[in-house]
């Protein structure tokens, strides 16, 4: 079965690049893999066919480790380079252990792109504050690359970024480039740190007593583990950000990513197809609950 | 510094923010300016907690002293923010120890002196309550958050 580009009935119609069956891997070779702290690595892949991938940020994968199975990975490079991508993936359990030990020329199975995305024009002259926590940093990091490539058309930005450790922070070159740029604050805590670190301590929650908001002027992306982001969103709401003006990432479990086999589902939304990105007013009265 | 400084300074801070000025008035002969230079340490586990400080530049790092596990520091405090509450709760030790990580500057209150005061003055002592307990409350609550451990995940 093949999908003509735009056609695929199953996905969201701006998401609509897939021009094979979705369901059946493309092959992409590796051609670069690196550990970014102790139990986090990326990987750089290219097609088979060395054809362009595009993708929007807060968009997703299934990559397939052959005879293991897949995960749901998202996209963490540029998306103006498409020549090929790049893949921040926190090692956690079997297929993510497997991709860990793959080497540079391996093949794996990629599907997608899926999902949602973080559509950054909505912030035109807008402030944007971006509060990530541990991996949730992968997924936005496209949107903030997007972000910096039509800089003046946004206001202040602000990254809240949340790790475990001072050696979990992600991406740390680029934070410290992201820092220098003007009018761009990039604040970074650590849950547990010991007297050799200068920097914050404490949950990402507590960077907004370091910020000062014009809250009614500022749009925000939270993405990281659910209760970061709960925390964050009541921080956000509580210092007069409007809920509309608030984007989240969420995550389940997922097999199809198109919306069919329901293993993703939260309550009447999918999070392959409806999301992984949601604007927070469409999601606050599922997102509150503990389990749906 | 002059006491009229020192009532902009108090002010300012956000912790007080929106107080009334009599109050600011009431508690200004409680307060001075201090400065600890990086490296500090401002007060230490089991001293008598004699002030509190509301910071105005520079970082603190709270540590507490895990005995064979060493110092553990759990929290940064910086500019904005309200360092210390045992001046409040009987018996008035410090739980734990502070550092200036940065050079820090602070309006110091002291504890004794502002007790007298809010057992004169019911409603400034209701008033200083009510932030205090927002502070415990989102103090209490980020260390549950960081009691779950939100980052990791089981490795198989
Ligand atoms: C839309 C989306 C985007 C994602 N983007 C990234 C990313 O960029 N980088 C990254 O490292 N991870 C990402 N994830 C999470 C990733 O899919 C899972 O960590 C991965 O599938 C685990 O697979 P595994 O076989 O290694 O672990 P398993 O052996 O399946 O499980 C290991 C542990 O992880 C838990 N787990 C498994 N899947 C998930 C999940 N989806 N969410 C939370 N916990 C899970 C299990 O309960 C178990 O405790 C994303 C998930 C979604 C849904
Ligand atoms: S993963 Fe199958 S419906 Fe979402």
């Amino acid at each position: 079965m093949t999908f003509i580009e735009g056609n695929n009935p199953l996905l969201p119609a701006e998401t609509n690049t897939i021009i094979t069956d979705p369901m059946i891997p493309n092959l992409f070779t590796i051609k670069k893999i690196f550990w970014e702290t102790d139990d986090t690595f990326t990987i750089e892949i290219e097609s088979h066919d060395k054809s362009s991938f595009n993708f929007k940020p807060g968009q997703f994968n299934m990559l397939y480790v052959f005879g293991m199975g897949e995960s749901a990975i998202s996209i963490c490079s540029d998306p103006a380079k498409n020549k090929t991508i790049l893949h921040t993936i926190h090692r956690v359990g079997n297929v993510t252990s497997k991709l860990s030990q793959l080497k540079k020329g391996d093949t794996i199975g990629v599907r997608g792109p899926f999902g949602s995305n973080w559509d950054v024009t909505k912030f035109y002259g807008k402030d944007v504050v971006i509060v990530v926590g541990g991996i949730g940093l992968a997924p936005l990091r496209p949107a903030i690359y997007s972000i910096f490539k039509e800089r003046k058309k946004f206001n202040r930005i602000i990254i809240l970024y949340g790790a475990r450790t001072a050696l979990d922070l992600l991406y740390r070159v680029e934070l410290e480039h992201w820092s220098k740029t003007k009018n761009v604050e990039v604040l970074t805590t650590i849950d547990r740190g010991d007297s050799s670190w200068r920097g914050n301590i404490g949950v990402v929650t507590n960077l907004f007593n370091y910020i000062k908001l014009d809250a009614m002027n500022t749009y925000s992306m939270v993405c990281g583990p659910e209760i970061m982001m709960k925390f964050s969103i009541e921080e956000l709401v509580k210092l007069g950000v409007e809920e509309k003006n608030i984007y989240l990432s969420l995550e389940r479990n997922m097999k199809c990513a198109i919306g069919f086999c329901g293993h993703c589902q939260y309550t009447s939304k999918f999070i392959c197809k409806d999301g992984p990105v949601f604007n927070y007013s469409q999601v606050k009265d599922i997102f509150n609950l503990y389990e749906v | 510094m002059h006491t009229e400084d020192i009532s902009i300074l108090l002010r300012n801070h956000s912790f007080l923010e929106d107080l009334k000025p009599e109050y600011i008035d009431t508690i200004l002969s409680c307060a001075s300016n201090t400065y600890f230079p990086d490296g500090t340490k401002i007060f230490s586990e089991g001293e008598e907690a004699k002030k509190f400080y509301l910071i105005r530049t520079g970082k603190v790092a709270i540590e507490i002293n895990g005995r064979e596990k060493g110092s553990i520091r759990i929290l940064t405090l910086g500019p904005g923010q309200v360092l210390g509450w045992s001046w409040l709760v009987s018996p008035y030790k410090w739980h734990f120890d502070a550092y200036a990580i940065d050079d820090v500057r602070a309006v110091a209150l002291d504890g004794e002196c502002l007790r007298n005061k809010c057992e004169e003055n019911h409603d400034l002592g209701y008033e200083l309550i009510k932030r205090f307990s927002g502070i415990l409350e989102a103090r209490l609550k980020a260390t549950r958050i960081q009691l779950l451990d939100v980052y990791t995940k089981e490795i198989k």
